[in-house]
């Protein structure tokens, strides 16, 4: 199968979706690619650097659209590319189910297949194509940045010889991959970083990451973010109003908020009000990674930055990973080649498009002639283990009456053992003459010591137990040497085979045991 | 004759033996320990020789020596990666001599029954055969049982150790197999044993005791034959458990105490060893000993995600950032005879001031404490190897977990799948920690033919490949 790569058309966008060293592996998986001319100059790759990698480069977007098999690109094709999506051809692009159904459904009509790579499933084996979050760890990463170029003083503190410098405050709202890419970037540049997200059982995460997590005095009990798919979800308007008077109440304090609250197919929400913004400090920056969806901040003004009147710049842009197009692509570009590993199950250049595969299934929106969203719910579920149920904690009379009822249970075992031991033994003893009786005693005596014995006996020291009794059992060269003397040549020659190798017992296992045990040492 | 001093000798002898044994508690107090077993063997021995058994001494001295001369070029040349064939081999040995002990038994029963009835002269008789000419006729009827079952223990012993040993050694096919017929067969060998025993018993005659021979070598054949690889320490432990049964029948017969002592002395200490290893395996020893794991109970879990490989590079650099690391050796371990780059890794991790330490599964190996061993032969020291019972609760806190050449006592599902095959095996809960590397040939599944969830967990990297060439490229990344 030919893949190829057009200019990215939108305006703005530096990302491309295929690099050079993404083409090599494709071409591994027995693909062949082919590349626009100019598609990567953007993003810091030439021409050059793909014919070397054994890229096709056509000159016409049009030739592009002819020759390959597969279109792989960034943003959602324009509707000049859509005329030239051909039925048989398949499209893999970030392409939204929702805000372009119309295009989904011509691409359907005309019988080509879609790929959105927004809709792979968030399940752990699809984490490495998942473009959205490889897209918002850049995002997250590049919004800090983006504050800090516009935010006038240091992140860190400092105190120096011209006086003392407080470290910024920073809050991160929405810990998703975006808001833990920030946090991460944030704390490592010395802020003093503050977190929240609706799903408690983040909280954990956004502390690993050296960041504070700002919990919200409300008892409800917030879905947790397994059962939809590690999203977040809409929150009730009792949690929202608690949630807004907690930002309320650290608003005045915060140097950067960084804002990353985004709910799947909705409006985002709106968390820093107008009268936040009017609290905040001059000077302090507000990125909102939320502008495309309407932003949640409403002044946020979207691919804009604006500056309030009280001095507050709020960022808006929706091209953060763009900014970024040499690492984007990259990461990209690897996002889609797993993909297409996946697609290509084989190795053999034949795509198998799998519908019975959860993440295959999943991305697909326009297949055979149809439309194939939404997918069905995949049937791996779990992204966080769902909470175990709770143990349940054994009251002390409980423990008490448990313990008790072992040691009876104990009791009741031993005593029965015991019982049935005598009893074999007197019965034996009725029956059998005395001298049996005197070595049977011993014999009895013999493996109560052992049974004392080797419980004690270290469990490393199993190995060495064993050979050391191996070299003791060869004591039947007792009843051999007895035995040697008398009698005929029959009995000569098997009890001295019994003692030649009883003696290769001795030996071997004595020396053997002192070899192992010569090598234990402590450190 | 009456042989006063011998029987002193034995009765230190056996004191002897049993602080033999009981100075295995620790590593330190072990080292003595040997030199009791020792001493207490050349005294019985020298005892032995003096007294009852002086006839023929000088050629069984000789015959003791070249023994002995045999077994320790044995015992020197052994790798101790071949501990458990050894062990195997040598217990076929001692079942091997209780069976000719045994027929010696029967024959010089018969001869003297001859003499008595010639009314012959039983001066002139060697030590044991006047301790039968004393005895009445109860006394030789239970003398009668007594060397039959210490035949038949020692003829079980004899090509169950055989076999074993051939497993090990990897000469046989490790594999379950039966013949078909399965367990009726070894019903079937059981039922002539004990008719044969009911014959001899009554007639006395070398004929029965013969077919019982064949019946006992059977079934030591076959039912070791039916045990998978990853049994043979419950087998191992079996067998010693019963060439020291044997022994103490032998005893018996002889009417020697120190046999019978140290017989049950061996005896249990088998018997404890099975028990500790089938506890650790969650089974019950009868279902090992029958072979094959228990059919699972309903449809296992399927196992989600997949196995996610990591190059040499990324397991060296969490190695450089890890603080606490602990690593998991298996039976792979001792195939690949990884041990010394194991402990060469774990000295340099521990110069640059890392928690290292090791988490020995009770039933790792072939062989109860194989583990342990093949790190004392590569100098670990053993005060970081602990057992499964003192580390399971550190994991959470560890940063790496390397799993190398283990699979089954590793595997998550024991815990979380009931219909798993191992369902409710204590197993190391390595998945705990942070990461977790597994060293490991290729994607299969391991002995038993369980999948293993911890292969697919999120924080596992496969790091494929033989476990010995795996590590020496990593320990040409840490230096």
């Amino acid at each position: 199968m030919i893949i190829g790569t057009p200019k990215e058309l939108f305006e703005g966008e530096n990302r491309v979706a295929m690099t050079p060293a993404s083409a090599l592996e494709l071409q591994k998986l027995g693909h062949s690619c082919v590349i626009e001319t100019k598609a990567g100059a953007a993003a810091g790759f030439s021409d050059k650097d793909y014919k070397d990698a054994g890229v096709e480069v056509v000159k016409t977007a049009a030739a592009l659209w002819k020759a390959a098999d597969i279109v792989a690109k960034v943003r959602v094709p324009d509707d000049g590319e859509m005329k030239r999506l051909s039925a048989d051809q398949t499209l893999i692009s970030f392409f939204s189910p929702v805000a372009d159904e119309a295009k989904m459904k011509s691409a359907a009509r005309k019988g080509a297949t879609v790929v959105a790579m927004e809709m792979i499933p968030r399940i752990s084996r699809a984490q490495k194509m998942d473009a959205l979050s490889s897209m918002a760890n850049i995002a997250g990463y590049r919004a800090v940045i983006e504050a800090g170029n516009n935010f006038p003083r240091f992140f860190t503190g400092q105190i120096t010889a011209a006086g003392k410098v407080p470290p910024a405050k920073v809050l991160v709202v929405g810990a998703g991959v975006a808001g833990l890419a920030a946090i991460g970037t944030s704390t490592s540049l010395g802020a003093i970083t503050y977190a929240f997200d609706v799903r408690p059982e983040v909280a954990e995460q956004v502390e690993s990451m050296g960041a504070e997590f700002v919990f919200l005095d409300f008892e409800e009990e917030q879905a947790d973010g397994a059962s939809s798919g590690g999203y977040a979800s809409v929150s009730s308007p009792e949690f929202a109003a608690a949630q807004l008077a907690k930002f309320r109440e650290i608003a005045p304090d915060m140097d950067i908020v960084i804002t990353t609250a985004l709910i799947p197919n909705r409006e985002a929400p709106e968390l820093w009000t107008a009268d936040m913004v009017a609290s905040m400090k001059p000077g302090s920056v507000i990125v909102d990674l939320a502008a495309e969806k309407g932003g949640n901040c409403k002044l946020t003004v979207k691919d804009e930055k604006i500056v309030t009147d009280n001095g507050v710049t709020i960022i808006g842009y929706t091209d953060f990973p763009s900014r970024m197009a040499a690492q984007s692509s990259t990461l990209y570009a690897t996002n889609i080649r797993h993909l297409m590993t996946d697609l290509t199950p084989e190795k053999d250049g034949v795509i198998n498009h799998d519908m019975e595969d959860d993440v295959i299934r999943g991305a697909t929106v326009a297949y055979g002639k149809a439309v194939t969203f939404p997918p069905p719910p995949p049937k791996i579920q779990a992204i966080a283990a769902q909470p175990k149920a709770a143990v349940v904690e054994l009251t002390p009379e409980e423990k008490r009456a448990a313990e008790t009822a072992a040691f009876k249970a104990q009791t009741k075992q031993q005593v029965t053992l015991l019982g049935i031991g005598a009893a074999v033994i007197l019965l034996a003893g009725l029956w059998a003459p005395a001298s049996f009786m005197q070595h049977f005693i011993v014999f009895v005596l013999s493996i109560f010591i052992g049974f004392q014995v080797i419980w004690g006996v270290a469990h490393s020291l199993h190995t060495p137990l064993m050979a050391v009794t191996n070299a003791i059992s060869s004591i039947i060269i007792l009843g051999a040497l007895m035995q040697i003397g008398s009698g005929s040549f029959l009995v000569v020659l098997l009890a001295g085979l019994a003692l030649f190798m009883t003696g290769i017992n001795i030996f071997g296992g004595f020396l053997v045991t002192r070899r192992m045990l010569a090598m234990f040492q402590k450190s | 004759m009456e042989f006063g001093f011998t029987t002193a000798a034995y009765v230190v002898a056996a004191v002897l033996f049993i602080l033999s044994l009981g100075g295995l508690s620790g590593q330190e107090s072990a080292k003595r320990a040997v030199w009791y077993g020792i001493v207490g063997m050349a005294l019985a021995v020298a005892a032995t020789l003096v007294g009852p058994g002086s006839g023929f001494w000088l050629l069984s001295l000789l015959l003791i020596a070249g023994g002995g001369a045999i077994g320790y070029q044995l015992a020197t040349r052994v790798q101790m990666t071949q501990m458990p064939e050894l062990v195997a081999a040598m217990h076929s040995l001692v079942g091997l001599a209780a069976v000719f002990v045994g027929f010696i038994a029967h024959f010089e029963m018969g001869r003297v029954a001859g003499l008595i009835a010639e009314n012959a002269d039983l001066k002139e008789l060697g030590t044991f055969a006047a301790l039968i000419a004393k005895k009445s006729t109860v006394e030789l009827n239970i003398l009668r049982v007594e060397l039959f079952l210490g035949i038949f223990i020692g003829a079980i012993t004899f090509t169950g150790s055989i076999i074993a040993y051939g497993k090990l050694a990897g000469k046989v096919d490790s594999a379950a197999t039966k013949l078909p017929g399965g367990h009726m067969l070894n019903i079937a060998a059981a039922a002539i044993s004990v008719i044969t025993l009911i014959w001899y018993f009554n007639t006395g005659g070398f004929f029965p005791l013969f077919l019982m021979t064949l019946a006992a070598l059977f079934i030591g054949y076959h039912l070791i034959m039916g045990i998978g690889g990853a049994d043979m320490p419950v087998v191992v432990s079996m067998l010693n458990s019963y060439s020291g049964w044997a022994a103490a029948a032998i005893g018996f017969s002889l009417g020697n105490d120190l046999l019978i002592v140290v017989g049950a002395l061996v005896g249990s200490s088998g018997a404890i060893l099975s028990y500790i290893m089938c506890k650790a395996m969650n089974r019950s020893f009868v279902s090992v000993i029958l072979g094959g794991f228990g059919g699972p109970a309903g449809e296992q879990m399927a196992v989600e995600g997949e196995q996610i490989a990591i190059d040499v590079d990324g397991v060296a650099t969490a190695l450089e950032e890890a603080d606490s690391i602990i690593i998991i050796p298996g039976y792979g371990m001792a195939v690949a005879q990884a041990q010394q780059n194991v402990a060469e890794l774990t000295r340099r991790l521990r110069a640059k001031g890392k928690n290292v330490r090791f988490a020995i599964h009770p039933v790792a190996g072939r062989l109860p404490g194989h583990m342990n061993v093949l790190l004392a032969e590569a100098k670990v020291p053993y005060d970081i190897v602990m057992e499964m019972d003192e580390i399971n609760d550190d994991f959470p806190e560890t940063d790496v977990a390397i799993v190398i050449g283990s699979n089954d006592i590793v595997n998550p599902a024991a815990q979380d799948d009931p219909n798993s095959p191992i369902a409710g095996m204590p197993v190391l809960e390595c998945w705990k920690a942070k990461q977790v590397f597994v060293s490991k040939r290729g994607q299969g599944t391991g002995y038993s033919g369980i999948e293993n969830p911890l292969f697919f967990k999120d924080n596992t990297r496969m790091f494929y490949g033989d476990a010995k060439a795996s590590l020496d490229a990593l320990l040409g990344k840490i230096s």
